[in-house]
């Protein structure tokens, strides 16, 4: 056990996997001798050598559409695109390709590789810089979207993700990489992807968030808990594939719902998850489900963009009007 | 190295058979056996026969949108006969003689223009991608597949195609780039048939060649009479010997031309006329070894009229029993997403089969 924040959790377990498997290569804009941007990927390079972990020429769709080739013969890569902003050129091989290699070839190939992306807003950076844009990736058949909120979370859910023979997108939170410590096992374990975990049970609302808002909702929650309103927390951990269950048997306990994401408001996650509720808990419901969201604007630069972010008084005054309802 | 000697920079293009079938530069010639000669002619006529008939099947509403190779046999068969067995096919999606080459089945092959994935699940020992059809987006993977060659200290090597119109697209720009700076196994086609559907060649870039844009990548270039099998096949070797020596990457300009449409859905008369075609007809790759083969005497007008026959037989058997396979069963469109199938796909499958069966009551 040692304390970590994420980030030290990343590159402890970056390095654990690499030891362990030596088709694992890890590269991307900056990863080799710096060791990142945000300093993710720091000594693998001088530990592994060059072949393992280096620095790529700056170019998105080349560092994904060559991941996507090694994959097929034989390795499995670790990509780092340097901001989820900047994912966009690589697009055309994320969903053009990653996603369909195995159907397209109808099992023969597939491609147990992941895409690392610092994403997220919050940390007052220059445009481009502080993207939200799960949906979009969660939306396409063939990707894994997965979340982590805490370091005890990302070892389990990072070496899940290497393992799982199925490309993962692996979006890390990086408003919360140093926000704070926690006690991480020094042995091997994986956290299921595709499942969600009950941070907090409660009786009177289910409240869904994920990553880098996850300190805002717990925070909400004491606040709203010492009003005497009980809040069952839940932490999505994977985007996609969704776990249903876990949202539709909490709302069949509380009756009500608020999601609670950074990302613009429209074709959301969040709409996702209430439609799920709608489907599988809609007899149950004692009000509408509901969501506190980013709006449906560009990310503001930093002057502007607290008023996008969400904190913690926004989601008790919205669980509180759902409670009232 | 002959590479060195064609550069596309001082306007040379390597051409050692002449459209007549002579061989005009005698000292470049490859040294393949009778036997090999054969071989690949033989190919490029069963190519040629596939190609017309998938044509025809496809004017008879009995096959799907198919985009034919006519004219471009040697640039393809020329090429991928310089590779080993253990060795990647990148293609794009105009490459039938290549992929006969390496040996995908006729019926695989016809099966995946007919509409079915099964087409592109290619039998464990045989390193080939499936069509990639946005644009030299393939170019990315086949530099990844070398670098992983090269990581697991093979010796394997990756043979990638892409077309005239391709070279504009980013996606070749990195994916060239990144083979250059990790000095990856890989040799890359251009099969340059003079037009992107309807988009001549001169706009898609300010260059003379294609070739010569291996020099922004600091690798060699070479520009090839495309209707050449000979041309292509040695540039091709010596590519993939450099490649195999651990020296990196080469690019290879083949000139040719796409004497059919860019895919049935095409109407080439509204953007070329009749005289090129007909200019581009006469410097036909197969008519040309054929002239070289039956001067040779190892080939004559009667063995080729017999041959055809034979695969137009072979041809109509085989499309018959694509006619004749199986719809595509409904768990494969859900059971390919994933490994296993997410519980979404488990209760989708499951109630459009129960709404199947209620609708069949």
């Amino acid at each position: 056990m040692a304390l970590m924040n994420i980030l030290n959790t990343i590159n402890h377990t970056l390095d654990q996997e690499m030891e362990r498997d030596d088709t694992i290569v890890v590269y991307g804009e900056d990863v080799g001798h710096e060791g990142g941007v945000f300093r993710a990927t720091v000594g693998l390079q001088k530990k592994y050598g060059k072949e393992r972990c280096f620095d790529s020429p700056l170019a998105e769709a080349g560092i994904v559409g060559t991941a996507i080739g090694m994959a097929i013969n034989g390795l499995k890569p670790i990509v780092e695109i340097q901001f989820s902003g900047f994912i966009l050129p690589a697009v055309n091989q994320i969903i053009g390709h990653a996603a369909r290699m195995r159907n397209r070839s109808r099992g023969k190939y597939h491609l147990p590789m992941v895409i690392r992306a610092p994403y997220g807003g919050g940390i007052r950076a220059l445009e481009h810089h502080s993207e939200s844009i799960e949906a979009m990736f969660a939306h396409i058949p063939g990707l894994k979207v997965v979340i982590p909120s805490t370091p005890y979370d990302t070892k389990g859910l990072l070496l899940a993700a290497i393992r799982d023979p199925d490309p993962v997108l692996f979006l890390e939170p990086k408003r919360i990489y140093r926000a704070f410590k926690q006690e991480v096992p020094e042995e091997d374990y994986t956290i299921p992807i595709g499942k969600a975990k009950i941070v907090k049970e409660g009786k009177d609302v289910t409240v869904v968030s994920y990553g880098a808002l996850m300190p805002q909702v717990n925070e909400a929650v004491k606040e709203l808990e010492k009003e005497g309103i009980s809040v069952e927390v839940i932490d999505l951990r994977t985007i996609s594939p969704i776990d249903k269950d876990t949202i539709i048997n909490s709302v069949k306990k509380t009756g009500r719902f608020v999601a609670v994401h950074e990302a613009v408001k429209s074709f959301s996650v969040s709409a996702e998850l209430i439609s799920i509720v709608n489907e599988g808990a809609f007899l149950y419901l004692e009000a509408p489900p509901t969501r506190i969201t980013g709006f449906d604007i560009t990310v503001p630069l930093p002057r502007g963009e607290h008023h996008h972010m969400i904190d913690s008084a926004r989601i008790v005054a919205k669980v509180k009007e759902v409670v009232k309802f | 190295m002959l590479i060195d000697k064609f550069s596309p920079l001082e306007g040379k293009m390597l051409s050692i058979m002449d459209p007549e079938g002579n061989i005009i530069e005698k000292d470049l010639m490859p040294q393949l056996e009778d036997e090999k000669l054969l071989e690949l002619y033989k190919m490029m006529l069963l190519t040629k026969v596939v190609d017309t008939k998938a044509l025809q099947y496809q004017r008879q509403g009995r096959m799907l949108t198919y985009a034919p190779n006519r004219g471009q046999e040697a640039a393809q068969l020329g090429s991928i006969a310089a590779t080993e067995e253990r060795d990647w096919l990148v293609p794009a999606f105009r490459e039938l003689g290549a992929w006969l080459y390496k040996g995908v089945s006729l019926e695989q092959i016809y099966l995946y223009w007919y509409g079915n994935e099964e087409g592109s699940k290619f039998p464990e020992n045989i390193n080939m991608l499936p069509v990639a059809v946005p644009i030299a987006s393939q170019i990315n993977h086949a530099a990844g597949l070398a670098m992983a060659s090269r990581y697991k200290k093979e010796d394997a090597v990756t043979m990638a195609y892409v077309g005239d119109g391709g070279t504009s697209h980013g996606e070749f720009h990195e994916g060239m780039n990144f083979a250059a700076v990790f000095d990856a196994p890989l040799v890359v086609i251009i099969q340059n048939n003079q037009y992107a559907i309807s988009v001549p060649r001169h706009v898609q870039t300010r260059t003379k060649t294609l070739a010569e844009k291996a020099v922004a990548y600091g690798i060699p270039g070479i520009q090839v009479d495309g209707n050449d099998i000979f041309a292509v096949y040695v540039a091709a070797k010596e590519a993939v010997e450099r490649a195999r020596r651990g020296e990196g990457p080469t690019l290879i300009e083949a000139v040719t031309y796409r004497l059919g449409p860019h895919t049935t859905s095409d109407d080439p008369t509204i953007y070329r006329e009749d005289e090129e075609v007909e200019e581009w007809a006469k410097k036909d790759p197969i008519l040309r070894f054929k002239k070289f083969l039956i001067n040779k005497e190892l080939w004559s007008v009667e063995q080729d009229e017999k041959e055809i026959e034979a695969y137009e037989e072979l041809v109509n058997n085989t499309f018959k029993k694509v006619e004749n396979s199986k719809e595509v069963p409904l768990e494969d469109i859900f059971a390919y997403q994933y490994e296993t199938m997410t519980p979404n796909l488990v209760q989708q499958l499951e109630d459009y089969r129960q709404y199947l069966e209620g609708r069949e009551k």
